[in-house]
């Protein structure tokens, strides 16, 4: 039972992760209607500004300002790279954000270096023990995080000008540029909230461990999150990306019991057994609005 | 069927004539002037540039069928890694040693190892493409994206097939007429391999340019342009996107086939995780680069990306502040790998058509000079 609760409480902390990667790409998705495969290169790009912030300015304004320079690169690249492209087909704007992701992850890649760099995190590996359950601390703060940030985005779409322009746009966009809602500058708003969120997730991710190149892939498991709760739904991605990261948690402590056979963790592998398996039922996820085509 | 009318060389008075493989004499004739260039070449270039050009070749092959999936028929996939590391595999078991160290049948004649590769990722493609014909657009990039995530683990753990992580194990070995073409005779490993991958490229590329011109062209042409529309014209939706991935995964396992025959051994890393995912990218790349929906282009596109190591090599003795030690940055690795995303959104936001559609407004230009239209 402890070992259970133990693999839960680790995967609701990596799923804490997964759902403020999948919250970027929601946002991106709703008001483009475009997955932006660029994400995982923000995240690797907050870790490593972190990295080098937190030693000069401290944990907390490190995160806090590698949040806010991530956010101000996806700022530049929606503008220079993304803009021209609307109203072109959504595949090649995908296709952009891959070569978007290529670029800034060679960039950020340069600076991870050959010693060993860390984000600078009070947590480290500790944990917390109640009644025999290991609780590790970094996945306590990421969940933490997750919770404030969720609750954060929620007033934020639902009581601030900007945020009620931007769910106006994800409903209707031509409606909403009707009533006067500048869609440029949502587009501009959702790419760098979704900068933000997943340099933030970044941190969390490389938090107790030294930085490394493959970082990166642990943003590609969003992916599935965000087919798993419904490409445009807030909810999906918080529900989503807890469910997957508890999966992917179970999986991997239970491993070498039921594959005793496989030497390499399936854990990693869970995410995208479960999106097949998703896709097969609901092709447009938990939460997702079924794609209805008029013609 | 209707006769040409002379002197008017663009009129056309039968559909035929319009769709004909190689429409007019100039095309007939610098087709040929390629492939007679293309197959002298390995006399006057240098071994190390030819086995560059080489891959060229075999990567063309991959670009051709994933143009067939995403150019012609609009259906993106990030995961033509996953069907090239079928490819590669099922050669290597078809050919390999049945007393070495991994699997082995030793089926020597190149012919069948080839095609039974493009058959085992044709059949890995059929059993793919239910699931991805009932997703659209990016759900499946997403979902193929996950395939080579997926298979990769597999070739990974599957240690009898790749030979393990970190190991690897031997390419096929191309014999020919019983002589082993990576040996060096009367010409080198890599002229003869040349010749080899320029056969195949052939064989398969007029394949490709049939199949474009085709009644399953155009059901593709239909169901890219708008699928549900195509439905309504009695396009079988499932049936054409199904065609499209089996015929893509087949071209795959060919080009896997013949991929890593240079090399002679290869691991199970270059399919699996972040390298798997730069080859799809890398595909991605060449059709786009190339020019979505043509068979030139994505030869042109694959030497482009064949070239880009080389290209990018040259770099530091332009560029001063580019070095050629891994430690160091920026070095010619990363500015190569870099390069592809660059090529990937310059193409995309100034050339959509790609290196096809610049050949093509010079070629356009010329044809109409001295007016500008």
């Amino acid at each position: 039972m402890n070992e259970l609760l133990t693999a839960v409480f680790s995967g609701l902390g990596q799923g804490s992760i997964y759902t403020l990667l999948a919250l970027g790409f929601v946002i991106i998705y709703k008001s483009m209607g475009v997955i932006s495969f660029a994400q995982p290169a923000f995240m690797m790009s907050g870790a490593i500004l972190v990295s080098y912030l937190s030693p000069r300015l401290g944990f907390w304004v490190a995160v806090v300002l590698g949040g806010l320079v991530v956010a101000a690169v996806a700022l530049v690249v929606e503008r220079l790279a993304i803009r021209p492209m609307v109203g072109k087909a959504v595949f090649v704007i995908a296709i952009i954000t891959i070569g978007v992701d290529i670029i800034v992850r060679v960039v950020a890649g340069a600076f991870v270096g050959a010693d060993p760099r860390l984000v600078g995190d009070p947590w480290g590996l500790d944990t917390w023990s109640l009644g025999g359950v290991q609780v590790q601390q970094r996945h306590v703060a990421a969940f933490v995080a997750a919770a404030v940030i969720v609750a954060l985005l929620a007033a934020f779409f639902r009581s601030t000008p900007i945020g009620l322009a931007m769910r106006a746009a994800a409903l209707d966009q031509e409606a909403a540029m009707a009533q006067g809602v500048n869609v440029g500058t949502v587009f501009a708003t959702s790419w760098a909230m979704a900068g933000f969120l997943a340099a933030i997730a970044g941190v969390f991710a490389a938090a107790g461990n030294p930085l490394d190149q493959n970082l990166w892939i642990v943003g590609l498991a969003a992916l599935p999150v965000i087919i798993l709760g419904g490409l445009d739904s807030l909810l999906g991605a918080v529900v989503g990306g807890l469910v997957i990261g508890v999966v992917e948690a179970l999986v991997r402590n239970y491993h070498s019991d039921v594959f005793p056979d496989l030497a390499t963790n399936t854990g990693s592998l869970a995410p995208y057994v479960v999106m097949l398996l998703v896709l097969l039922v609901r092709p447009y996820g938990l939460f997702g609005t079924k794609e209805v085509e008029r013609v | 069927m209707s006769t040409r009318v002379s002197g008017r060389p663009e009129l056309y008075t039968a559909y035929g004539q319009d769709m004909a493989f190689l429409n007019t004499r100039p095309k007939q004739l610098g087709v040929l002037a390629v492939v007679v260039v293309a197959a002298l070449l390995p006399l006057t270039v240098s071994d190390d540039l030819l086995k560059l050009l080489g891959t060229g070749l075999v990567l063309a092959i991959g670009a051709i069928g994933l143009n067939l999936l995403t150019g012609y028929a609009g259906q993106v996939s990030l995961g033509h890694a996953f069907f090239v590391g079928v490819g590669a595999y099922t050669a290597s078991v078809m050919a390999g040693d049945p007393d070495g160290r991994a699997m082995g049948l030793g089926i020597t004649f190149v012919p069948a190892w080839i095609l039974g590769a493009g058959v085992v990722a044709a059949a890995a493609g059929a059993i793919v493409a239910p699931l991805a014909t009932r997703l659209r657009g990016l759900y499946l990039a997403v979902v193929t994206l996950g395939l080579v995530i997926i298979g990769g683990y597999v070739f990974t753990e599957w240690a009898d097939l790749s030979g393990g992580a970190q190991v690897g194990r031997d390419a096929p070995k191309p014999v020919v007429l019983g002589a082993d073409l990576t040996v060096d005779g009367a010409y080198t490993q890599e002229q003869k391999l040349f010749w080899l991958f320029l056969v195949v490229l052939v064989v398969f590329a007029v394949l490709a340019r049939n199949i474009g011109r085709s009644k399953i062209g155009r059901a593709f042409a239909a169901v890219r342009d708008r699928d549900v529309a195509a439905g309504v014209m009695g396009v079988e939706l499932a049936k054409y996107k199904l065609i499209a991935f089996v015929l893509s995964s087949f071209y795959a396992g060919v080009c896997g086939s013949l991929l890593f025959v240079a090399n002679g051994h290869f691991g199970p890393e270059r399919f699996s995780g972040g390298y798997g995912l730069l080859l799809s990218v890398q595909f991605i790349a060449m059709v786009l680069i190339g020019g979505v929906a043509t068979v030139s282009g994505s030869i042109m596109g694959a030497f482009l990306i064949a070239l880009l190591p080389r290209i990018a090599s040259e770099l530091p003795s332009f560029l001063p502040f580019v070095t050629t030690a891994s430690n160091e940055h920026p070095n010619v690795f990363e500015i190569e790998v870099g390069l592809y995303g660059l090529l990937i959104i310059a193409f995309l936001l100034f050339e959509p058509r790609g290196l096809f559609g610049i050949w093509h407004r010079i070629r356009t230009y010329w044809k109409s000079f001295p007016f500008s239209y």
